[in-house]
């Protein structure tokens, strides 16, 4: 038997490839184009927060604007008057409430929801539960306007008013997924061994539950809820195709902006945004301490 | 002694596997009661059938004479020590110990007596305000303790409680154990695959394997007469041979095994003569001599292999004249001078160190009769 060469050739190749490499390494790229990499980088980085962080400065200066006409399009001169009066446009306070009512209708609902769906699909073994994980994913990757259509189509044909309850029904169909999803990875950590101990000193399952699992699992729930209230209050394209008569915020803006655009949304908007960092912010604060007190 | 805990005819399949094969056994008030035994042997299923997480396909359990055998884990009056100790890491140590009687809706004072108390007698209670990652290992294991305490089970289940731990600390939480275990009085029904372990706490042991009691008892008899090969050589080293019954008088009989005429007592298993038997030998009860030994004794020719030195005692590996394996642990004051692999030697015990066993399921091999048990 003749062995084969081929082995040895690339043994060669790679060495002297390797050995290749490391005189390009040694020297490395000269001075100039290393600064140049430098500074290309620095650009590149710099225009991507630029890109996104643009349009949310031009929101929160354009609140401050004292716009000539009805369309705060333009910068004209500094005001606090949308400010001191943001509650000016009836139509538009009254948007936001509903908008708010539905969030907080809908968080609640899904966040219940989505929790034990998460800890039915970690915790127990059950025939379909990779379908359902499946199905689980769909809205989240399904186009938002085959999903409202489809929604809208059942309640017509049922028969049924569009408004707040055809709006909730909508919202927590896809944010079951989200809240499911989210307290998914928290419910993954969970050692179910705190469970079994739990039962054997004498705690039945439901104050096993309450004592133990959830507040163990409670900062992916929390978690999942803001998220869910701000995909909510956000959500356009379902909510418009299932909402009747009703108008949510963001459907007023669209509906107004034939008409008039004030800066009063622009101060409802810089409003949710800062109450959404302030959130956030709390929120590492929060987890940071919990978690140097548990150890983990 | 009367009987706290019964396991009648239990068995226990998951699918095709049986993890427990018709258990039957009693554990008595007070007993410290060890199952013992490689891993899936089955003694953690025995354990959390006791416990509730599992319920038996056939059979019964019974605490204090009551069929618990279908009532949840929360209903049961035994506590579990968990391997990994399972503290609820959100609570003060205060509190873990409190989560059983407040789980069993006993009043405020009295919760607050019995968890101080069960902290003094695990010596917490400066740690009281803690959280469980907050303590090193043996701490976290000592509120483990306290925890399943506190409720006053009839029994203490624990499932491998010092596994997680470094040998010092074993050997401290071995001692503390017995001691809390007087203290409280309970019966505590202990899991474990350290033979050391078991010997050295309990007050009886059922040795399982493969699903099966193979046999309960105190340490002393199991070590002296075991009834299987696999107990005798689970506990503790043991030389095993092939042989076979030549004649037999009383407790009495005479094995021809490792190519020779052999001694040895009947004490568990009843062997007719000309039947298949297995001869057992501790090491320990080895004597290795350059001099032929006196005639009474049961006596071979050998050979050294091997010599291994463990501190109180050394280990010889030796060779029958049949290439049987002879293991030897010999004292420093044993009159021996300085042996090398390949010197004849004379190995030689006397009648009552030998035991005759039933005969192995499989065929012995060497590497079986020299393991570390």
């Amino acid at each position: 038997m003749s062995a084969p060469p081929a082995p040895t050739a690339l043994a060669q190749d790679a060495r002297s490839s390797a050995s290749g490499l490391a005189v390009l390494g040694r020297g490395g790229p000269p001075p100039w184009l290393r600064r140049a990499g430098r500074i290309g980088l620095a650009v590149v980085a710099f225009g991507t927060l630029l890109y996104l962080f643009i349009p949310i400065v031009v929101v929160v200066v354009f609140s401050f604007n004292e716009p000539q006409g009805k369309y705060n399009y333009v910068w004209n001169q500094f005001s606090l008057d949308a400010w001191t009066d943001p509650f000016r446009y009836e139509e538009l306070r009254d948007a936001l409430v509903f908008s708010f009512q539905v969030a907080a209708v809908v968080t609640v609902i899904s966040a219940v929801l989505g929790t034990l769906m998460a800890i039915a699909m970690v915790k127990y073994r059950f025939r379909a539960k990779g379908v359902i994980g499946t199905i689980l994913i769909l809205p989240l990757t399904m186009p938002e306007v085959v999903l409202g259509f489809s929604l809208l189509t059942l309640f017509v044909s049922v028969n049924w008013a569009r408004g707040f309850v055809t709006i909730v029904i909508a919202q927590v169909m896809f944010s079951v997924s989200y809240v499911a999803t989210t307290v998914r990875a928290r419910v993954r950590g969970f050692d179910w061994g705190l469970e079994e101990a739990a039962l054997d000193l004498g705690s039945p399952p439901w104050r096993t539950f309450l004592r133990v699992t959830l507040p163990l699992i409670l900062p992916g729930v929390i978690a999942a809820a803001l998220l869910t209230f701000a995909l909510s209050l956000d959500d356009f394209i379902i909510t418009y195709l299932n909402s009747g008569k009703d108008t949510t915020f963001p459907i007023q803006v669209w509906t107004t902006k034939k008409s008039r655009v004030p800066p009063q949304i622009n101060v409802f908007s810089t409003a949710i945004l800062v109450a959404s960092i302030a959130i956030a912010l709390l929120g590492v604060y929060l987890t940071n301490r919990r978690a140097k007190k548990l150890g983990a | 002694m009367r009987a706290v805990i019964e396991i009648d005819h239990v068995t226990k399949r998951f699918g095709d596997f049986v993890a427990v094969n018709d258990a039957t056994f009693e554990i008595g008030e007070g007993e410290f009661f060890s199952m013992l035994g490689p891993s899936g042997c089955g003694k953690t299923t025995t354990l959390r059938m006791i416990a509730g997480f599992e319920q038996p396909t056939q059979g019964a359990i019974r605490l204090e004479g009551v069929d618990v055998s279908r009532v949840p884990p929360y209903k049961r009056n035994v506590n579990t020590v968990f391997q990994q100790y399972a503290l609820f890491p959100h609570m003060s140590v205060w509190d873990n110990v409190a989560f059983g009687p407040r789980s069993r809706k006993v009043p405020k004072v009295e919760t607050a007596r019995r968890v101080d108390e069960l902290l003094e007698v695990v010596r917490l209670t400066e740690f009281a305000k803690r959280r469980p990652a907050q303590l090193s290992g043996g701490q976290q294991q000592r509120v483990a303790l306290a925890r399943a305490l506190v409720n006053f089970p009839k029994a203490l289940l624990l499932d491998e409680p010092l596994g997680a731990l470094d040998l010092k600390l074993r050997q401290v939480m071995q001692f503390e154990l017995k001691r809390i275990q007087r203290e409280v009085g309970i019966t505590f029904i202990y899991v474990t695959h350290d033979q050391e372990e078991a010997l050295t706490m309990s007050d009886r042991i059922a040795v399982m394997n493969a699903g099966d009691v193979e046999q309960i008892g105190t340490p002393t008899s199991i070590y002296d007469a075991p009834e299987t090969v696999f107990v005798a050589g689970f506990i503790g080293q043991a030389n095993l041979w092939p042989g076979r019954v030549v004649n037999r008088d009383g407790a009495h009989a005479v094995v021809v095994a490792a190519g020779a005429e052999l001694l040895a007592e009947c004490r568990t298993f009843d062997a007719r003569p000309s039947a298949d038997v297995t001869l057992m030998v501790r090491p320990e009860r080895v004597m290795v001599s350059l001099d032929e030994p006196a005639a009474e004794l049961s006596r071979m020719r050998a050979t050294v292999r091997d010599l291994t030195f463990q501190g109180p005692l050394v280990r010889l590996t030796m060779a029958t004249p049949a290439e049987e394996p002879v293991v030897a642990n010999v004292g420093h004051d044993a009159d021996l001078p300085l042996l090398r692999p390949g010197d004849p030697v004379w190995v030689s015990w006397s009648r009552d160190a030998a035991c005759v066993l039933p005969p192995a399921d499989v065929p012995l091999t060497a590497a079986e009769l020299i393991e570390e048990g």
